[in-house]
């Protein structure tokens, strides 16, 4: 039998042949005649791999890299031999040497049809679409020349358009039910919130009891419209409301841009992922008419200071004062859309989760308190923007709690989707603008903050600082790349040591901090189970963050997205952080400034408190 | 009208034959595996479900395919339209539908069998369970069966939920999973990966049902009823315009003219053979036979009489096959909606031929393109009705808009 590793349903499993690990081995490879060439593929290997490797493109839709395989689109048929009817290619794993062809006139007709069918049922016009010329759809309709609908075409809306959650749209109209999503949904994040409702021509997607978007456990991470061939699903999109309050003069407009976007942004321009595009983002963010340009870093290493000086006081109110009311592990709190994941799923748990605002919403109110006075404009005329790799973080700037300023935080949450268009609107070629740098006072931001944005990086950054104040020496890692955080395992635990602490910490001295680091909820399912357990209880920080890849993966970030796509998006963001000189954010000289002139009374004291720390709720899996 | 048969008042040749409980099983464990395997062979028995998968071979994969536990499952989900021979077999002849389970069980090495059960015979639960726990009493089912060391094997019965679906095979697995009852992909098949991943045996109640005979007689027995290709007899279930409708056990090979002879059936136009997703066949065919080499079926025969609208009788099915799809596959859930919409149009006069062979050729597309056999079947009615039939059906003065039907 194969190995049962997969959470995937048995059913939508590729196949379940024992694959050979050793593919020199007799049997390990098979030869296939592919349009009567012969090709020799590792055992098991799906006709559609095989196909890839030997430079033969075969359509698909319902396909996604990431995802278990469905065969449902049927679009990516081939003409296996001696076969009754034609096969997903998708699908069909490679077991002896069969011939295929994969562009038969049967196959081509059937493909055809297949997309004249789809288009049949799909209402929309590509124009008014935001993924025109990003949508697989539609790219397959030009692939196969699609000139007239020869089944017709639905002429008016049958789903009114669910707008209820501040963070994802779901337009059903233009759904050809691939299950991308609900694969998503159910399998990839274990959330659960899409299904396939009724069967035969009144199949849609739908939530519990066809509910609105918004009334039911969805996390709003997006990893469904990242996933979404089509423009069925897609971001709640504020850049009017942002355009509005730019050519408003009345207004003063600060956007906070967090590494993740910038190192994904050049993909929406048509550059390869994995490059960054910080300094030239600065320049057309001020050129397009934003008043000050502030990194989101910045607030990152405050978040670090907030959070790993709350971890040090509970890891004390635990180990010497005895205080049961408070819990260990702490776990980050920088992911809303894991927030909201665990406030429905592990409500019984809230008191683990830091209590830190995440670096968006820290900035946000330090912006209309501490910036405001500085620069001496009123709070009420400051129009905050975080332009983030997430779609979560539009219903997180949204919490009614979020006014700590007196004011709300932070006033929009733009995807790094919707900057690009916004960019592109205002007739700027983003790969060619200058590199300029951020604004003041929030201009230093170190490596530390960088990292935030890949799976692992709050965890590395914490590390960085806490082991440092707590034994006052460097963490033991060659080039501070703490490595044990770092790459794309589901859950990874680790543990430092702590040795010759400095007098305030001898509380610690000898004691292991151990540590997990998990990315996607169905890992962070994983961790709370174990918690559940009881299994955790001598680990002290767990960071968990609610995308796969953490917010490189963001479901803000551009689209298509792939394991190969976040992997060169993260190795960008580790290469720019390598060469900044501060590297850890206790000694970013701006937040130090911070908490001379404003929070007084230190990281964790009363004003911070206040301004940088929250509250959650506990919402349960039961919405009314 | 049909007078309600008794049990005792039916014959066969094979399946209606003597039978008492445990026999089989009895005889099983005498010749072992092997034999079993080997009368199975030589009999030729072919699935009465529909799909007509040479049992043997099914039951040889299972039990050469490697896994910790292996399960028998009995489709009685009966939701083909016309179908009801599993629902006799069910309430009169339960003995020979189990011991043919525990048969199975004992050749490919299963320790479980379900039964799932359709939900509409919800009724029949209560007597079914009855009935297996007399068998367990006889020592029929449990541990160590009649004393075999080793051998053990129970049965449980489900209830499925009413979708037509539901009876593929691989969404009936699905199903069984406390999924939604869709198809899954193969490979890997049931025999290999079926219920929660071990290898399955799905068998149809008649498939299930005629084993105890061919391990008691012999498949040189059974090969001597039906044709060369089609060994054995078969249940049919017949509806529709004919004076004694009901189940009857036949050889296979006899003509449609003989079996409409059987049920006194008069001024029958077509007889629609294999359910909703079979075809149908006009007067001048009906010296065709049932078998596998010329119509293979499942066993429903609806007969149609000179009063029948062919082209209602079509849009009957395709409104089923719309509702029925499950909804996943492109080809099945949009291209049936096509067919219904193209014979609406048919109806009203709003067509052209042009579109109807368009609609022809995606029906042909829909029979090699989809996920299972439901909607590569679901166009045959399409197809051979408006071939079958297009006298009736083009020529407006039959249609229902009457000579006003404006066909270009
Ligand atoms: C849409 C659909 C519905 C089916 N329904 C049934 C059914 O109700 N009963 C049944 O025995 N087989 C049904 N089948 C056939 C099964 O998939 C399968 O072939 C059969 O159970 C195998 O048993 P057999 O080899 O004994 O015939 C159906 C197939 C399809 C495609
Ligand atoms: S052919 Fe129809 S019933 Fe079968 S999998 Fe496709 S949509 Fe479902």
């Amino acid at each position: 039998m194969a190995k049962r590793d997969s959470r995937t349903p048995v059913s939508q499993q590729p196949h379940t042949v024992e694959i050979p690990d050793d593919i020199t081995t007799i049997g390990g490879t098979v030869t296939v005649e592919i349009n009567e060439k012969k090709v020799s593929v590792p055992f098991g290997t799906t006709i559609l791999e095989a196909c890839k490797t030997n430079q033969i493109h075969i359509p698909t839709l319902c396909h996604h890299p990431d995802l278990c395989i469905a065969g449902t689109c049927r679009v990516c048929l081939v003409d296996v031999e001696g076969m009754r009817t034609l096969q997903t290619s998708c699908s069909f794993p490679i077991t002896s040497p069969i011939k295929i062809k994969t562009t038969t006139p049967m196959v081509r007709k059937a493909r055809r049809h297949i997309i004249d069918l789809l288009l049949s049922e799909h209402y929309g016009e590509c124009y008014t679409c935001v993924r025109n010329n990003n949508c697989e759809l539609q790219a397959l309709a030009k692939e196969y020349g699609v000139d007239n609908f020869t089944f017709g075409h639905v002429d008016k809306p049958r789903f009114e358009i669910d707008r209820s959650s501040p963070s994802v749209i779901r337009d059903m109209n233009k759904c050809v039910l691939c299950k991308r999503c609900v694969r998503t949904c159910i399998d990839l994040q274990e959330v659960g919130v899409l299904e396939a409702i009724n069967r035969g021509d009144k199949t849609h997607i739908g939530t519990f009891y066809d509910k609105a978007l918004a009334d039911v456990v969805c996390i709003n991470c997006g990893q469904c419209i990242n996933r979404c061939p089509t423009g069925a699903l897609h971001a709640n999109d504020p850049s009017d409301d942002i355009w509005a309050a730019i050519d408003d003069p009345t207004k003063h407009v600060v956007i906070q841009t967090a590494p993740s976007p910038r190192a994904a942004i050049g993909e929406e321009f048509g550059q390869p992922a994995g490059t960054s595009y910080t300094g030239e983002l600065n320049t057309a963010l001020r050129r397009i008419g934003f008043d000050k340009v502030f990194d989101t870093n910045f607030s990152a290493d405050l978040t670090i200071m907030e959070e790993g000086t709350e971890l040090l006081n509970r890891l004390k109110a635990v180990l010497v004062d005895k205080d049961e009311s408070v819990k260990l592990p702490q776990f980050t709190s920088c992911s809303p859309g894991w927030i909201k994941y665990i406030e429905h799923f592990y409500p019984e748990y809230l008191d683990h989760l830091s209590t830190a605002k995440s670096p968006q919403q820290m900035f946000g109110a330090v912006i209309k308190t501490f910036y405001a006075k500085e620069a001496d404009v009123k709070p009420e005329d400051i129009v905050t923007v975080a332009l983030m790799p997430c779609s979560a973080k539009k219903f997180e700037c949204n919490r009614p709690e979020m006014a700590d300023s007196g004011f709300k935080d932070v006033d929009y949450g733009l995807t790094t989707r919707e900057m690009a268009k916004m960019i592109k609107e205002a007739g700027i070629h983003l790969p060619e603008m200058p590199s300029t740098n951020f604004d003041d006072p929030f201009g230093d931001a170190s490596g530390a903050g960088l990292i935030f944005g890949a799976t692992g990086g709050v965890m590395e950054a914490a590390l960085r600082t806490a082991y440092e104040l707590v034994t006052g020496r460097e963490v033991p890692f060659k080039n501070l790349k703490i490595e044990p955080c770092r790459g794309f395992q589901g859950v990874k635990q680790a543990s430092v040591k702590l040795e010759n602490c400095v007098e305030d910490y001898k509380f610690l001295e000898g004691a292991d901090l151990k540590f997990i680091v998990a990315h996607g909820t169905a890992n962070a399912k994983i961790v709370m189970e174990m918690l559940k357990r009881g299994e955790l209880n001598d680990v002290h920080f767990i960071e968990i963050m609610a995308c796969p890849g953490g917010c490189i993966g963001g479901g803000g970030q551009p689209i298509p997205t792939s394991e190969a796509i976040r992997t060169a998006r993260a190795k960008a963001i580790y290469e720019e952080e390598e060469s900044l000189p501060i590297r850890k954010s206790h000694e970013n000289t701006h937040v130090k400034y911070l908490y001379e002139k404003f929070l007084t009374d230190g990281p964790c004291g009363h004003l911070s408190h206040k301004l940088l720390h929250t509250h959650y709720t506990k919402r349960g899996k039961f919405i009314s | 009208m049909e007078t309600i048969i008794k049990k005792t008042q039916r014959t066969g040749p094979v399946i209606f034959s003597e039978y008492t409980r445990g026999k089989a099983v009895r005889k099983a464990i005498e010749i072992g595996r092997n034999d079993i395997l080997f009368e199975l062979k030589d009999s030729g028995l072919k699935g009465r479900g529909g799909a007509g998968f040479p049992t043997a071979t099914k039951w040889m994969l299972s039990a050469a395919a490697n896994g910790e536990k292996k399960y028998i499952v009995c489709n009685a989900d009966e939701g083909e339209p016309g179908t009801f021979k599993d629902r006799v077999l069910l309430l009169e002849y339960p003995e020979l539908i189990f011991d043919g389970m525990v048969i199975a069980g004992f050749t490919i090495g299963a320790k479980e069998g379900i039964v799932y059960l359709r939900g509409e015979y919800e009724y029949m639960l209560k007597s079914l369970e009855d009935y297996l726990e007399e068998m367990r009493k006889d020592n029929l089912l449990g541990k160590n069966i009649l004393g075999k060391d080793g051998f053990d094997f129970d049965i449980t019965i489900r209830l499925g939920s009413g979708a037509y679906v539901c009876g593929e095979e691989t969404a009936l697995i699905e199903s069984l999973e406390g999924n939604r009852g869709e198809p899954r992909n193969r490979p890997p098949y049931p025999v290999n990966t079926g219920f929660m991943g071990y290898p399955t045996v799905v068998n149809n109640v008649e498939t299930l049902a005629v084993v105890p005979h061919i391990v008691l007689k012999g498949g040189g027995w059974f090969k001597q009823h039906g044709t060369d290709k089609s060994t054995g007899s078969k249940l049919f279930s017949v509806s529709g315009d004919c004076a004694r409708p009901g189940v009857y056990e036949l050889p296979w090979g006899i003509k449609i003219s003989e079996l409409l002879f059987i049920v006194r059936a008069e001024n029958t136009k077509a007889v629609q053979i294999g359910g909703a997703s079979g075809v149908c066949i006009p007067k001048s065919q009906f010296d065709r036979a049932f078998a596998y080499e010329d119509i293979a079926t499942g066993g429903s025969i609806m007969i149609f009489n000179e009063s029948r609208n062919m082209l209602k009788v079509l849009k009957n099915f395709m409104e089923f096959f719309v509702e029925e799809s499950c909804g996943q596959c492109t080809p099945c859930r949009i291209g049936n909606l096509k067919l219904l919409e193209g014979v609406n149009k048919i109806e009203s006069g709003d067509f052209t031929f042009g579109y109807i062979n368009t609609l022809k050729e995606l029906g042909k597309t829909m029979q090699v393109a989809s996920k299972c056999g439901l909607g590569q079947s679901s166009p045959n009615p399409f197809i051979s009705i408006l071939e079958n039939f297009k006298e009736e059906i083009f020529n407006s003065k039959n249609r229902n808009g009457g000579s006003n039907g404006k066909a270009r």
